[in-house]
């Protein structure tokens, strides 16, 4: 029992710090409530199919960005999308980014996309780094018996 | 007798020349007579030639004759002769040696030489016309310079052949000097008619370049006076530019003065100003003096008057009291003075056209100086700049006026506006804190009184003795009296302050009649009062209105004919008001005309109880108006029921009124409501809905078959997951045709996932809503959209979306809106 309370506080604490350090918004929460019997996966679900998206949505951007005349349309839209599953799953930092990221497009600023785009990868990572380390103590807990909270 | 000598060509021969009293004999011997030809021999020639001619062998002397200052010669025989002087005087020296150039060859050397010249002069004039005439362009008299030039040549060519005629020619010379001789004649005499005719015109040509000479010089005059006048305008345009230029009444008049000074070079300018009182002149302004004393003159002066009653400007001497401005050094003379009139226009008598009639008739004294010692005087455009300068400066400074006027005004305005501002704030505070007040008191006073009527009514079921009991109902009834009065104040101050709305809504009105008749059957019966309800067979089952406040005033109305009867009947009718029905109200203001979505529903009830003095059915509708008649009962009535009754009729678009005889004949209260028809569509809603319009929320929708679109896969299973937690039966699609495919009706929801930007999810419900023409089956569309402004509120609307939905939207939000929705058939909620 006390290996499973500490894994717990554990995972409870790791939570909130993503929450305060604002990795994390609201929006996660309301998906961690979607997630019930019918549903046990959802969550992880949801963030790998984010994962997936956004590693092609970052790979276009580059290669958009990497075009001697940029098309700011493509890029755009492509940012869009980013914002869009950002913010679904409550990934605030790089949904941030994202909108600075839009305003420079608009622009037509080639640097600041580069900037922008460097910056949203870095956050991308970032995020993904933590949520993988989130479900794995979320395994771990349960291996060990306990309950997500 | 005059020997001329022989020939030295070897002549034989002699000759006598005699003078006889016709001319001279020339006499000739010859040894060879036949030499001679009897025609010369004693012939008598003219003096003016003797010719004689021998060709024979050069035996031939010459005689020479001079006749005046013509020489002749001629060849005779080798023998001298001489010849006499003759009886005329004429002297006649010759000398027939031919190549001898003695003294009367000198003379004939200079003509020969003189005639050369002459010729040479005379061919040359020709040629200088023809070349000067070729140079010129225009000379209209060529024929006459051919002419002139014929003659001028042939003249020449005479004296030319002249001179061949000095000594012996042939025949053929004298034939050529002939004809040349004739030609010029004839040449000359025709050019000399010709000069009749060209002469005139050429001194008429002489005449017209002498008058056109004059003109210019008159034209180059007025050139110089148009551009003194030109100048003096740009002056007056500068000046008036310059005066224009500022909205400062000091400046403008400061600039007059300086500009003016420099434009006519004058010594000193001044202007005198009349003073409040309106008696005298007062020296406000120099041109000299940087700060003038405060010179007065009386206003009456006969200069000033003289000045002010003509708008001109008027030349005044030097020595009167407004020119008087320096003391008089003595010894020079004073320049010319000329003053004029700079009309103080008052706001009001600003009229564009019209300058004569000024009401107030308030001037100034503009003073000119020219200056002095020198002989200048003022021109006519010098006085008229100065007249122009007068009225744009009256001009400019009423302008000046007006300006300082409308900001005087617009400071008094801001004053007013701040003050203004802050009285209606005080306002909102004191209302917002008798709001406060009531909110709280409301709650404070309800709470308390909620628990006295309940534990009192609890009270009342248990086992109480009689005078327990009497206690425990008294309390009640005053607690519910009470409670009530709290109600009406709050409805009532609530009413004043015009905050309160009426909330419509469909519900049976036939329902709340039989309501309030079964409320009020047991107290009626109580006090056996049989009362009867009759509604009319046309009034409507279903309306639109307020029915808590309808249902209220009835009960009210109802109540009070309860109360105030001890005996008799109490009938309840209601009916839709006809228009004559209408007009014999007393209420002529109200004009109710029945129309297609309302209609007006008037109520009866007619009571026999007390009965009310007409004289005092104006004060029943007064708030707390102290009606005896609730005094000496010991009924439960506050004041207000009435007052509040009339408020919400008045808010229904209607009236109420209270008929009665007198004390003790009973009185029926009237009162006239507008209510609206129901929407024949909803009608089939209605059957469904509860008697008390309660909104149910659901907590979950089963089977509720909805469909996602939304491009965004990530956002989209969101979405889904957040549904199918609510329970719907979720379809999810990520493309626009796969929406339009799937759709049918039996997806009762279709939420469309709405960019930011671009407007293409609109597009998408205008497909699905042409998809399903009927309207009740058709899927309600939903968006969801991030963005909250208005534009995308009112593109929603356009396109006839069901609802719009703002994202990020959590479970229990998801959850209210769904019910609301489904339970509206529309959403457009705001953040």
């Amino acid at each position: 029992m006390e290996g499973v309370a500490q894994l717990r506080r554990q995972l409870v604490d790791y939570l909130t710090s993503l929450f305060q350090e604002g990795f994390l918004d609201n929006q996660f929460t309301q998906l961690q409530q979607l997630q019930d019997e019918s549903n046990p996966d959802f969550v992880v679900e949801v963030v790998n199919l984010f994962f997936e998206d956004s590693e092609r949505l970052l790979n276009e951007l580059t290669k958009a960005l990497d075009q001697p005349s940029v098309d700011f349309k493509k890029v755009d839209s492509h940012v869009h999308q980013l914002k869009g599953s950002s913010s679904s799953i409550g990934a605030q930092r790089v949904q941030n980014v994202c909108i600075a990221f839009r305003n420079y497009c608009e622009e037509h600023n080639i640097e600041g996309c580069l900037n922008c785009l460097q910056q949203v990868k870095q956050e991308y990572s970032l995020v993904k780094n933590k949520l993988e380390t989130l479900f794995k103590l979320e395994q771990q807990l349960l291996a060990a018996g306990g309950s997500v909270p | 007798m005059y020997q001329i000598p022989a020939d030295p060509h070897d002549r034989a021969g002699t000759c006598k020349i005699l003078p006889t009293k016709r001319g001279i004999k020339a006499d000739f011997a010859r040894t060879n007579s036949d030499l001679l030809s009897g025609s010369v021999q004693n012939q008598v020639f003219s003096l003016f030639q003797l010719i004689l001619r021998f060709e024979h062998q050069s035996q031939f002397v010459e005689l020479k004759f001079a006749v005046g200052n013509r020489r002749c010669r001629c060849y005779v025989t080798t023998e001298i002769f001489t010849i006499f002087q003759l009886g005329a005087g004429l002297m006649m020296e010759c000398n027939c040696i031919e190549p001898q150039w003695a003294g009367d060859d000198l003379l004939m050397k200079y003509q020969y030489i003189s005639d050369f010249f002459i010729a040479l002069a005379y061919f040359s004039i020709p040629l200088e016309l023809i070349y000067f005439v070729k140079k010129s362009a225009v000379f209209p008299y060529r024929w006459v310079l051919v002419q002139f030039g014929a003659f001028i040549v042939l003249c020449g060519a005479t004296h030319l052949i002249n001179l061949w005629t000095f000594n012996v020619h042939t025949r053929t010379v004298a034939v050529v000097m002939t004809t040349a001789k004739v030609l010029t004649a004839v040449v000359s005499c025709a050019t000399a008619l010709m000069l009749v005719h060209i002469i005139p015109d050429l001194l008429s040509v002489k005449t017209r370049e002498l008058f056109l000479k004059n003109k210019a010089a008159e034209l180059d005059r007025e050139m110089g006076l148009i551009r003194t006048q030109e100048e003096t305008g740009r002056h007056v345009r500068m000046l008036t530019h310059e005066i224009r230029s500022t909205l400062d009444r000091h400046t403008i008049l400061k600039t007059t003065l300086v500009e003016l000074g420099r434009t006519l070079a004058l010594e000193e300018c001044a202007l005198w100003m009349p003073t409040r009182t309106g008696l005298e002149l007062q020296l406000s302004y120099t041109l000299r003096h940087q700060n003038p004393v405060g010179f007065t003159v009386p206003i009456q002066l006969p200069v000033v008057n003289q000045v002010f009653s003509s708008n001109r400007a008027v030349k005044i001497s030097p020595n009167c009291p407004v020119a008087r401005l320096r003391p008089l050094a003595g010894k020079y003379m004073p320049g010319e003075v000329v003053a004029v009139r700079v009309p103080l226009l008052h706001l009001s008598n600003f009229q564009i056209n019209d300058w004569p009639e000024l009401s107030t008739k308030r001037y100034a004294l503009m003073v000119l100086m020219l200056p002095s010692d020198s002989a200048r005087q003022w021109h006519v455009h010098e006085l008229e700049l100065v007249e122009v300068v007068a009225d744009q400066v009256a001009v400019a400074l009423s302008h000046a006026a007006i300006l300082e006027e409308s900001m005087r005004a617009r400071d008094l305005l801001m004053e007013q506006n701040v003050a203004l501002d802050l009285a209606r704030r005080e306002a909102e505070t004191a209302i917002r804190a008798r709001n406060d007040f009531l909110a709280v008191m409301n709650h404070e006073m309800r709470t308390p009184m909620h628990a006295i009527i309940a534990l009192s009514s609890l009270l009342q079921e248990t086992e109480l003795t009689t005078e327990q009991r009497l206690m425990v109902e008294t309390i009640l009834k005053s607690g519910n009296l009470l409670a009530t009065l709290i109600n009406d104040v709050l409805d009532l101050s609530r009413l004043e302050d015009g905050s309160f709305q009426l909330e419509l809504g469909t519900f049976n009105l036939h329902a709340v009649f039989r309501e309030v008749f079964n409320l009020i059957k047991p107290i009626a019966s109580v006090k056996k009062l049989p009362v009867s309800l009759n509604l009319a067979p046309d009034l409507p089952e279903y309306v639109v209105g307020d029915e808590k406040r309808l249902m209220q005033t009835i009960l009210n109305v109802v109540g009070n004919a309860v109360k105030f009867s001890k005996e008799g009947s109490i009938s309840i009718t209601a009916f839709i008001a006809k228009s004559e029905s209408l007009r014999d109200s007393r209420t002529p203001d109200i004009f109710p005309i029945p129309s297609d979505n309302h209609f007006y529903l008037r109520v009866q009830v007619k009571d026999l109880g007390l009965g009310v003095n007409p004289q005092d059915v104006p004060k029943l509708f007064t708030k707390f108006a102290d009606n005896q008649l609730l005094a000496t009962r010991n009924s439960s009535g506050s004041g207000l029921g009435l007052a509040i009754c009339k408020r919400f009729v008045n808010l229904m678009e209607g009236d109420i009124w209270i008929e009665s005889e007198g004390l003790g004949k009973g009185c029926t209260a009237i009162f006239i409501v507008k209510l609206g028809y129901p929407d024949c569509s909803s009608d089939p809603k209605l059957q469904s809905l509860p008697k008390v319009s309660t909104i149910i929320r659901q907590t979950s929708f089963p089977g509720l078959k909805v469909l996602i679109m939304d491009e965004n896969g990530v956002s989209r299973m969101v979405t889904k997951g957040l549904l199918m937690h609510l329970g719907c039966n979720v379809t999810a699609v990520g493309s626009r045709d796969e929406c339009l495919h799937l759709v049918s009706q039996k997806h009762k929801v279709v939420f469309l996932d709405v960019p930011l930007t671009g407007t293409d999810g609109f597009e998408i419900a205008i497909r699905v809503r042409e998809k399903f023409a009927k309207r009740h089956d058709r899927p309600l569309i939903v968006a969801l959209t991030g963005n909250s402004d208005r534009i995308t509120m009112e593109n929603c609307l356009r396109v006839g979306l069901d609802g719009v939905i703002l994202k990020p939207v959590s479970v229990d939000r998801m959850r209210s809106l769904v019910s609301e929705l489904l339970e509206r058939r529309v959403l457009f909620e705001g953040q």
